[in-house]
């Protein structure tokens, strides 16, 4: 049996694997818990991007960085944060990696260096070439990717953060999880070019597109970018395509969109699906392997509704903490 | 003492903090060679090289937001908006990520950064570089303003200010740049949220911000000719805002006016005036409180038009005596 894919071993395959399906797990329990009425406000589920998510992140060492979207529960999952305190969190919990006020859609985890999500579009770009700027002014040699979408390519903030990181030649990747969609605007629509990647050249820096179902496409270009950053020779820009398969929030009929579109996507383009695929044929995962992982998948998701569950409420008295530092 | 002016002062408030500390760093338009469009940074490329007073593209939001993220990730950048209209196009970065994410993010992280900016009217910059609008900023939780009026306060709350860790949105009126004033040559900390007496008075408490501390003092050095005694006030930030110094002198005088350079309606004097209002002091209280501010209209180009849009020293003389005479 073979215990390699070019030069990953079979560890790092598996970990990758484990990682894409907990994401998924976890997007489809916490569907469910709001469907229950267990979870408040809103949420952005990033099914169908698990091999960007994973793929990008799987090209990190743990002391870089990343900043997060508001479709970033997988990135937070791939960046290792810990679920139950993730999922304590959508539940608004006093035990949520944010006490209960931030939500899924300000997902951080300093620790783990994810500077977080943002429910502004165009934001983190912009925090991202200033983690940069740290790591080159303090020489501390770590990179930072930054994901937004194709929506958010088209904000003004990302353009000038481009800009920024080239002039600065600064060690950011930008990646765009290119899904299609900004809420309901098609990126055909929205965007004259066809590919956002081709914006690279206007920045000075070069551009990529990547296939963004193929997970270990998107680990291998990440990782030259990544080798670029850390060598000095400033950012990169990717575009992987994807697809989410679900609505932009809870609230989404999907009317912008045929129901054909997203069969081909999910029938023929999931992540998951065709990573499995590869192992399976390469020899590096077998079905008592698998079942294995897919255990440990729930396992991991089954203790962190308990968890939450479990978890008391933020006091009110702590309603006024945290503002000032 | 040596006497320096505002600029001067806050140029080396900055110049020796930087001396002492090599997180901190400064960013914004033509600071470097150029020296900033009020000659605030001149000299300091040349002391501390263009990594650490770096000039940046035209891009206030992109810069504005890298100054976020390096200071969540352990720098301490002092920005500078060119002027303090361009806050507008920062705003997302000052109000939805700075101001908020050590909240969002459950107590997690500070965002230790200083955006310095000239504000106000009175040099014919008109509608678009003349604006003064603090009111804006200390409305947002998670924000420090702060509005020093004399090159004494300006050194010693900047270095309040860079000593932080949240983020403190700094103003510096345009007219002020040039007043002389006795310095300390050493570092000294003023803490923000403490109000200063800049003048004991009697019979009515003024309380004025900025540049109309200085209109305010001279309108008291008349008034006393004419047997009226004021304090005057400066509160030096507005956010956080020392209550209790207000609240002490108006108890003692029963009178207050309250002057800004800022667009009176929706301004911060209608804070103060409610902060009186609430408190004890509403039983002294002789007469009604008495807001004067900028008129209701985009600061005009033409000299005249300008000078008549902000409270003059004539203004803040008769919206003292309405005080003093009426009841």
């Amino acid at each position: 049996m073979s215990t390699q894919i070019g030069n990953l071993d079979q560890d790092k395959l598996l970990q990758i694997y484990y990682q894409m399906n907990l994401i998924r797990e976890f997007e489809m329990e916490i569907e469910k818990q709001f469907m229950r009425g267990k979870l408040y406000g809103t949420m952005h589920l990033c099914i169908g991007q698990e091999g960007t998510a994973v793929g990008a992140i799987a090209a990190l060492e743990p002391e870089d960085k990343i900043t997060s979207t508001h479709r970033g529960h997988g990135l937070s999952i791939a960046k290792e944060t810990d679920i139950n305190l993730m999922m304590a969190e959508l539940y608004g919990k006093a035990t949520g990696i944010s006490k209960g006020k931030g939500g899924s859609m300000h997902l951080a985890d300093l620790d783990v260096g994810n500077l977080g999500a943002n429910g502004i579009l165009g934001a983190g770009q912009a925090h991202a070439v200033g983690a940069a700027l740290t790591s080159k002014m303090r020489d501390l040699g770590y990179v930072v990717i930054t994901f937004f979408g194709d929506g958010a390519s088209n904000e003004g903030a990302v353009h000038e953060s481009m800009n920024l990181a080239a002039v600065w030649e600064l060690p950011v990747i930008f990646f765009c999880e290119n899904n299609q969609y900004g809420m309901s605007g098609s990126v055909k629509d929205m965007t004259k070019i066809e590919n956002i990647a081709d914006r690279a050249v206007a920045y000075g820096m070069p551009g990529h597109i990547v296939n963004g179902s193929d997970v270990l496409e998107v680990m291998k270009v990440t990782q030259q970018a990544v080798e670029r950053a850390r060598k000095g020779e400033g950012p990169t820009l990717i575009e992987a395509k994807t697809y989410r398969w679900k609505g932009h929030s809870k609230s989404d009929p999907k009317k912008y969109r045929t129901s054909d579109e997203e069969k081909e996507w999910i029938d023929e383009r999931d992540p998951i699906v065709l990573f499995r695929n590869k192992l399976i044929e390469d020899g590096v995962l077998n079905e008592e392997q698998e079942k294995k992982i897919l255990q440990k998948v729930k396992k991991a998701i089954e203790g962190a509704v308990e968890f939450a569950e479990d978890s008391p409420e933020p006091s009110i008295e702590s309603l006024e903490e945290d503002v000032y530092a | 003492m040596r006497e320096i002016t505002f600029q001067q002062a806050i140029r080396e408030s900055m110049s020796q903090e930087m001396r002492e500390n090599e997180l901190v760093y400064l960013m914004g338009e033509d600071i470097g060679v150029y020296g900033g469009a009020f000659g605030v940074t001149n000299g300091m490329i040349g002391e501390f090289g263009k990594e650490r007073i770096r000039d940046t593209p035209i891009s206030e939001i992109g810069f504005t937001g890298a100054a976020v993220g390096s200071a969540i990730t352990g720098m301490r950048p002092i920005v500078e908006i060119q002027f303090s209209d361009f806050l507008l196009v920062t705003i997302d970065q000052l109000v939805n990520q700075a101001a908020k994410m050590r909240y969002m993010f459950g107590g997690k992280g500070k965002v230790p950064m200083v955006l310095r900016t000239p504000n106000g009217s009175g040099l014919g910059f008109a509608a678009q570089h003349s604006q003064s609008l603090e009111a804006w900023l200390a409305h947002i939780p998670g924000l420090k303003v702060v509005q020093p009026s004399t090159p004494y306060d300006a050194k010693g709350l900047l270095k309040a200010a860079m000593d932080e860790d949240n983020t403190v949105v700094f103003f510096e009126h345009k007219m002020l740049y040039g007043m002389k004033g006795e310095v300390p040559e050493e570092a000294y900390s003023i803490p923000l949220g403490k109000a200063d007496v800049k003048r004991e008075g009697q019979d009515v408490t003024i309380i004025a911000t900025s540049i109309m501390v200085q209109r305010s003092l001279e309108a008291a050095v008349q008034l006393e000719s004419e047997g009226i005694s004021c304090e005057v006030i400066d509160p030096r930030t507005l956010l956080p805002l020392d209550e209790e110094t207000i609240i002490e002198s108006v108890k003692k005088t029963g009178r207050a006016v309250v002057v800004h350079e800022a667009v009176k309606r929706g301004g911060f004097g209608g804070e103060i005036a409610s902060v009186i209002q609430e408190s004890e002091a509403f039983d002294y209280l002789d007469a009604p409180i008495q807001r004067l501010g900028g008129r209701f209209i985009p600061i005009p180009y033409n000299p005249e038009l300008e000078k008549n849009s902000v409270p003059q020293v004539a203004d803040i003389i008769e919206g003292v005596k309405a005080t003093i005479y009426r009841s």
